[in-house]
């Protein structure tokens, strides 16, 4: 009988293996996965199914859906494709999407990691900042950010990701200073690591995956908030988005409601479906939180 | 036929499954084990070995369905528990077998006061008046030997000292004056004389209650301080049994031998001829407070000395041995010395260059021939980082050749006993000695001149704690490293230091060869300490065992 503590336990299966076997043991994560991989694909066959503007004249003005098969789902009052502007809405919207959740990730990263890594006057000034941020309603700052840039897609996306960084960064904030007093910490810092390796390389890979989670429900929030500017007719015209379909459907509301509520369930889908997939992912990367 | 009492407690082949997955399908299998009344009974074994889930068992708190009792009766003054139903376990439970836990911090309700708590299991169970129940609290509380107990009963469980949190616990567990009573390490969070204190308290009021106790524990000196008979688990199976002087003494089962061999003697290591070895490492002066913040209408709060004044000087090929309890200030002098905390005053000389006044840049040259090896072997590793880029990172650095590194990480590996092939893997993938090994790499691979070890081996079982300290021992000669070894134990202390300070509340009380502290020691604290060491009347027998 030995005792030795040398004998090491045999491999485990790559990340990637583990993480897809968590993940799929939430059925409703992967519900929200497959609808998610169908918004992926209208945005990216949007250019096949119907080649050309959606914004042209397509076919009668507001036929009902099911009734002329070159316009499936109906024409809005300008006569539009419903359709295609369906699927190319979920090209917006994913853009919208993906870029301001970028955009609200990295300034919350960056804010909330120099926060909570240096600590001191560093923290105060950096969390005055967030609080005042903070104050103001979301959705009157983001008006108010339109209001002055100008609603070209590019200025609406960089508003909604400015209008978001703070909850991540007080997220990243809390993550950092618990982490920072681990003694894996104090190693790096012992062998001569500089700050920036400590915090970007050493700190950060172990406060990514509740980011990664919040991450989903920034995008979904993203959508929703394009969705509504576009609603108060703040959106760019010159794309057709969920958001100015519902808007511009708004005024035939009673006589044809379709034009409204079909980019209303593709919304309610497209969120849907990221907030399952942040569940997943929250199960998939912090295995331990559940159990 | 004359009728003698049932046992207190009679377990029989008790067995307890582990959900699917686990490393073994039982946690427990055909456990035997008889407790009589006014009995000590020690349930000795390593982590993992299932000796909570045995007293999880007893009282009906196993995390079921999960794990369940699958097999075998647990017999309670003669009445099966197995089966009962929840209400009437409450109903013994606290009344009739009650437990006292390993963290009394946590086991406290923080919120409600010392009193209140005690109240509460009286409240459950009997049908006291009010004044009747206060009376008998601070009658528990004053024979717990707590000092005031009436401003004790009103305190909350973080207005008093961990010592007197314990004894609460066993305040309130013994309050009803159970006939089983299940300590589960009870003394494994406290200091050593408060340790000693507890073990006699224990002891003492179970004699008086006529009490069977099950005590649970991974350290065979509380056993020998406490027990009346021994019972050995290993992975979930008994191995040995007997009373503890024949368990201690003539340990029969080779798994027994091999944890009683590893437990370190309290004998030191010969004195080395006068060492004129040159000094590399020395620290002056040393003196550290932490002023605590106050908040914005609060003030300032009082600071607390850490250290106040602390010299010492270690040479070529040394181990100096930095001993105390808690709040000595024994872990600031690792910080301090590493500079990874700033120090007020004094310097820290290695091999002539303050590192304590060296700027930054400077700073990250020093580090190389300094380097530490941590407590927590579990915290210390990166999660995120495969072992070979933790042990390379370092060299890498400090500008050396990133293949390069690697490739010396792999003999490191070797080094200190592991397979190269566990360079690619995660840290969550090793035991807690093998990633304490991993860590002694990564110091090593900035062949350093100092190593600061900050209790490298306290988070370990006692078999991988003596392996890895004779590694530590082997490379220190071999590669003639200077260490700097903070430690707690004295027992491990003995084992591995020539000379060490004994520090008091920041201060040094006591320093010199350990074999002459050891032997005759001049401060009264370190008489208090040494006297307090739990079985230090036990010598472990020298045993042949195959083991390393």
């Amino acid at each position: 009988m030995t005792f030795a503590d040398t004998e090491i336990a045999p491999p485990e299966p790559p990340r990637y293996v583990m993480f897809w076997r968590r993940y799929k043991r939430n059925r409703a994560a992967l519900l929200g996965l497959v609808l998610f991989v169908l918004v992926v694909l209208m945005a990216l066959t949007a250019g096949i199914i119907d080649p050309g503007d959606p914004l042209r004249r397509a076919g009668e003005p507001l036929t009902p859906p099911f009734m002329n098969w070159d316009t499936p789902l109906g024409t809005d009052q300008l006569g539009r494709d419903v359709l295609s502007g369906v699927f190319y809405g979920a090209r917006i919207s994913l853009l919208i999407g993906v870029v301001a959740t970028l955009v609200a990730i990295v300034i919350g990263v960056v804010i909330g990691a120099l926060a909570g890594y240096f600590g001191g006057w560093v923290d105060d000034v950096l969390m005055r900042i967030t609080e005042a941020f903070q104050t103001i309603p979301n959705f009157v700052l983001l008006l108010t950010l339109v209001a002055i840039m100008g609603s070209k897609i590019e200025w609406i996306t960089l508003a909604i990701g400015i209008v978001s960084w703070t909850a991540p960064a007080r997220m990243v904030r809390a993550e950092f200073m618990s982490l920072r007093n681990r003694e894996f910490v104090d190693a790096a810092r012992n062998l001569g690591v500089s700050n920036t390796s400590i915090i970007f390389r050493e700190i950060l890979p172990n406060a990514l995956p509740p980011i990664v989670v919040y991450a989903s429900v920034i995008m979904a929030l993203s959508i929703l908030m394009e969705s509504a500017l576009a609603f108060l007719a703040l959106g760019d015209p010159n794309y057709a988005s969920w958001g100015n379909m519902i808007g511009q459907g708004r005024a035939v509301l009673r006589s044809a409601p379709y034009c409204a509520v079909i980019p209303g369930i593709a919304i309610i889908l497209t969120v849907l479906s990221f907030s399952l997939l942040g569940e997943g992912l929250n199960d998939a990367l912090n295995p331990r939180q559940k159990k | 036929m004359t009728q003698t009492p049932p046992p207190v407690l009679d377990l029989c082949k008790l067995e307890i499954s582990l959900p699917k997955g686990a490393d073994r399908p039982y946690a427990l299998e055909g456990l035997d084990l008889t407790i009589n009344a006014g009995e000590i009974v020690c349930l000795v074994g390593e982590s993992g070995s299932g000796k909570s889930l045995c007293a999880g068992a007893i009282m009906g708190l196993l995390p079921e369905p999960h794990v369940r009792v699958t097999g075998g009766a647990i017999r309670f003054m003669g009445e099966e528990l197995r089966g009962k139903s929840d209400a009437e376990m409450r109903k013994l439970r606290g009344a009739d077998i009650s437990m006292i836990f390993q963290e009394p911090m946590t086991a406290l309700n923080p919120q409600k006061t010392v009193g209140w708590q005690i109240d509460e299991v009286l409240r459950l169970h009997t049908k006291m008046t009010k004044a009747e129940r206060k009376a008998r609290a601070l009658e528990m509380l004053e024979r717990v030997h707590i000092p005031e107990p009436s401003s004790a009963y009103n305190a909350y469980p973080h207005q008093i000292s961990g010592g007197q949190r314990q004894r609460v616990m066993i305040a309130m567990s013994l309050v009803l004056s159970p006939k089983l009573i299940i300590a589960d390490e009870p003394t494994t969070a406290l200091d050593v004389t408060t340790q000693l204190q507890i073990l006699k308290l224990i002891r003492e009021l179970q004699e008086e209650e006529g009490a069977g106790v099950l005590f649970i524990t991974h350290d065979f000196g509380v056993v020998a301080e406490i027990a009346d008979k021994v019972a050995v688990l290993c992975r979930g199976e008994l191995v040995e049994s007997g009373t503890t002087d024949a368990v201690l003494n003539r340990p029969q089962h080779p798994y027994t031998r091999a944890l009683i061999g590893a437990v370190p003697a309290l004998t030191p290591p010969p004195v080395k001829a006068a060492s004129d070895a040159p000094v590399v490492l020395q620290g002056t002066g040393l003196k550290k407070t932490f002023a605590a913040r106050g908040g914005l209408l609060s003030g300032k709060r009082k600071a607390v000395t850490a250290v106040k004044d602390l010299t010492f000087e270690l040479r070529q090929g040394e181990t100096l041995g930095v001993v105390g309890e808690s709040g000595s200030g024994k872990t600031t002098v690792s910080r301090i010395v590493t500079r990874l905390l700033e120090c007020d005053h004094g310097s820290v000389e290695l091999d002539g260059t303050d590192l304590l006044a060296a700027t930054p840049k400077e700073l990250r040259a020093l580090r190389q021939h300094i380097q530490m090896v941590f407590q927590d072997p579990m915290a210390s590793l990166n999660p995120r980082k495969r072992v070979v880029d933790l042990i390379a990172q370092g060299p890498i650095v400090h500008g050396a050749d990133p293949k390069k590194a690697r490739e010396d990480a792999k003999r490191l590996l070797e080094l200190v006993e592991l397979s190269p092939a566990a360079a690619n893997r995660f840290p969550h993938e090793f035991s807690g000695g093998q990633r304490q090994r991993i860590g002694i790499a990564r110091a090593l691979a900035m062949e350093p001149k100092v190593i600061v070890a900050d209790e490298p081996v306290s988070a370990l079982d006692v078999s991988v704690q003596a392996q890895v300290l004779k590694l530590l021992a082997d490379l220190r000669d071999r590669l003639n490293l200077s260490l700097l070894f903070v430690t707690h134990d004295l027992r491990v202390a003995a084992q591995l230091c020539d000379r060490i300070i004994v520090m008091q509340k920041g201060e040094i009380v006591e320093s010199g060869l350990t074999a002459e502290v050891f032997a005759n020691p001049q401060h009264p604290y370190t008489q208090n300490l040494l006297s307090s060491i739990p079985g230090r009347d036990w010598t472990p027998p020298s045993l042949h065992t195959d083991a390393a």
